[in-house]
């Protein structure tokens, strides 16, 4: 009997199943009365959902200023593209290496702490970038921001493509999003992501088994923080601008819900859940009250009470009490037909 | 020549001393029994053996080489290994996960980013031969945290024991165990001995006597008597005190 566990397939079926829905969203969108803007929201904050998670979920390591990288890339993307002249891809590098060196320098700072204390450092170091965006006028615009940062177009190997309309910025934006979504599903079943796995659950006995524990855990803030650069240029692109808020604590505070919310800690695909659930709620109870982060305060309140695996986790059980049920049926039936014999 | 030695070790904390002067020699494969009262500072001692904690004063050598005060990562990479008396596992982990990122076979992959784990078929393999070994065989898929107590002391053995260590500390290995746990992991210590050093705490006469070559008494952060099991029984210490009772 082999004891090694099956391998994850480098494609598994909720995953297309996910991409076709997203790929097909713009020939369905107006007909549900959504827009195509809000495709691309969606599509970029689940990017973010996942790049937070990879810390929080599966390295449970509680990031609560995690705006702040989001924001570093939304930045970098527009000052490169203003200042240095950087076309689309030299600048979502830019923005993903700019980010990933804003991740490395906190996260050189708090990887020897745990819980509690790392999530107060966490959220100390992102109001100080916040603080930075707003101050330093001569770079960021300050509270304004950098504004008018264009689309550039997708070139490549001589073909060239307008993102400027937002149906194929959003295309633009699904293909990073999947390209994500496949690097974060090989990443957390390499060996890197089960160490990074048995971190979370005991750095003890990780580090009394041999492993650099606090290596680990900068590699995956680093990683995280990378990714969740590339999120925010896409959104600066996105918005064609780039301004303090989405560094503040408030939109740390967003991403944190999306992956609670969804599921994040029992399930991969849990802050791509929580995502689109936060921007639809947005959306749909924007449009009734103003008050909709009340509302959507409370439910967060009653999903930790209740429900504190989220959506996926929800679900889960939903299918293992199905499960069950059935397999009680089934033996029912056995004893049944059985039984009497 | 010994293969682990430690020289006058002092350690305190704040204003209170716990080890005082512990001086230890370990011979290679010796089975090595460190006995005492509670608060004796044994697991102090393991600890400060171990790395987790650097002592004020000191010298701890392995294999020749100056240890003192190195990292437990480091002092895990040079072959020793420990169990811990509060167990320590990855909960969330299969039985046999928590052997396989044990193995020093996966941490020197440990940094490979797109191999999916699953696909190093051989280090599962060699999981699932020291969970047989360790008596855990058709437990292997068992979350650690769903496993019965016994279980759970076992497999802190397998996951000290995946390192492949010169040497092994186990820290009460018989804690919170019932007689027939004990008789048990009694067998599976006497099929580890004289295949690799190895350092046991124990609260347990019975049990330590019967496996030991030579044991260390430790008292207010000293070693106040050392030597085999039957020379033990007759110090006057150990007969007064309430441990020689046990021992008799």
């Amino acid at each position: 009997m082999p004891h090694s566990p099956p391998t994850a397939p480098v494609v598994t079926a909720p995953m297309l199943g996910l991409l076709a829905v997203l790929a097909s969203a713009p020939l369905w969108l107006r007909a549900v009365g959504l827009y195509q803007y809000l495709a691309i929201e969606i599509v970029i904050w689940m990017t973010f959902a996942l790049a937070h998670n990879l810390l929080l979920g599966h390295g449970g390591m509680p990031s609560f200023g995690h705006g702040a990288y989001f924001g570093v890339g939304a930045y970098a993307f527009g000052l490169l593209q203003q200042r240095a002249g950087a076309e689309l891809l030299g600048g979502l590098a830019g923005a993903i290496l700019c980010a990933a060196l804003a991740g490395a320098v906190v996260a050189a700072f708090i990887s020897h702490r745990r819980g509690i204390y790392y999530a107060l450092l966490t959220i100390a170091f992102g109001q100080v970038m916040w603080f930075i965006a707003i101050k330093w006028h001569t770079v960021t615009g300050g509270e304004d921001g950098l504004l008018k940062i264009a689309r550039p177009p997708l070139r490549l190997g001589g073909f060239e493509w307008s993102l400027v309309s937002n149906d194929a910025f959003y295309y633009f934006a699904l293909g990073m999003f999947a390209a994500v979504v496949l690097f974060l599903w090989r990443l957390v079943h390499s060996p890197w992501g089960r160490v990074l796995r048995a971190i979370k659950q005991n750095e003890m006995r990780a580090a009394f088994v041999g492993y650099n524990v606090w290596l680990y855990k900068w590699s995956a803030f680093v990683l995280s923080a990378a990714l969740s650069g590339l999120a925010g240029a896409l959104f600066a692109m996105a918005q064609n601008s780039a301004y303090p808020n989405v560094m503040s604590l408030h939109n740390s505070g967003f991403v944190v819900m999306m992956v609670l919310i969804g599921g994040g800690l029992v399930s991969f695909w849990g802050p791509v859940i929580g995502a689109a659930v936060f921007i639809l709620a947005r959306d749909l109870l924007g449009a009734y009250t103003e008050t909709w982060l009340l509302w959507y305060g409370l439910l967060f309140m009653a999903m930790v009470l209740f429900q504190p695996e989220g959506v996926a986790g929800a679900w889960r059980a939903w299918r293992q009490r199905r499960r069950t049920r059935a397999a009680m049926h089934g033996a029912a039936r056995h004893v049944a037909n059985n039984g009497g014999a | 020549m010994a293969l682990f030695e430690a020289r006058h070790l002092h350690k305190r904390f704040g204003r209170q001393v716990v080890l005082e002067d512990i001086s230890l020699s370990i011979a290679r494969g010796e089975l090595h029994g460190i006995m005492g009262p509670n608060g004796a500072g044994k697991t102090t001692c393991f600890n400060v053996l171990t790395g987790r904690y650097r002592p004020d004063r000191g010298q701890v050598t392995f294999d020749g080489e100056d240890i003192t005060g190195l990292s437990p990562r480091a002092v895990a990479r040079r072959g020793i290994s420990r169990s811990f008396q509060i167990m320590n596992l990855f909960d969330e982990y299969a039985a046999i996960d928590n052997v396989v990122i044990a193995l020093p076979a996966v941490r020197v992959r440990g940094w490979s980013m797109w191999r999916d784990l699953a696909r190093h078929g051989a280090a599962y393999d060699e999981a699932a031969a020291i969970l047989q070994r360790v008596g855990l065989a058709g437990k292997e898929q068992v979350p650690s945290r769903s496993l019965s107590y016994g279980d759970r002391r076992a497999l802190e053995i397998g996951v000290a024991l995946a390192a492949k260590p010169k040497l092994l500390f186990l820290d009460e290995p018989t804690a919170g165990l019932g007689a027939e746990g004990t008789a048990r992991l009694a067998d599976l210590v006497a099929s580890l001995k004289r295949e690799l050093t190895i350092v046991i705490i124990e609260h347990d006469m019975h049990f330590l006597f019967g496996l030991a070559d030579r044991v260390s008494v430790v008292h207010w952060g000293q070693v106040i008597a050392e030597g085999t099991p039957s020379a033990l029984r007759a110090n006057p210490w150990v007969q007064r005190s309430s441990l020689g009772g046990l021992a008799a």
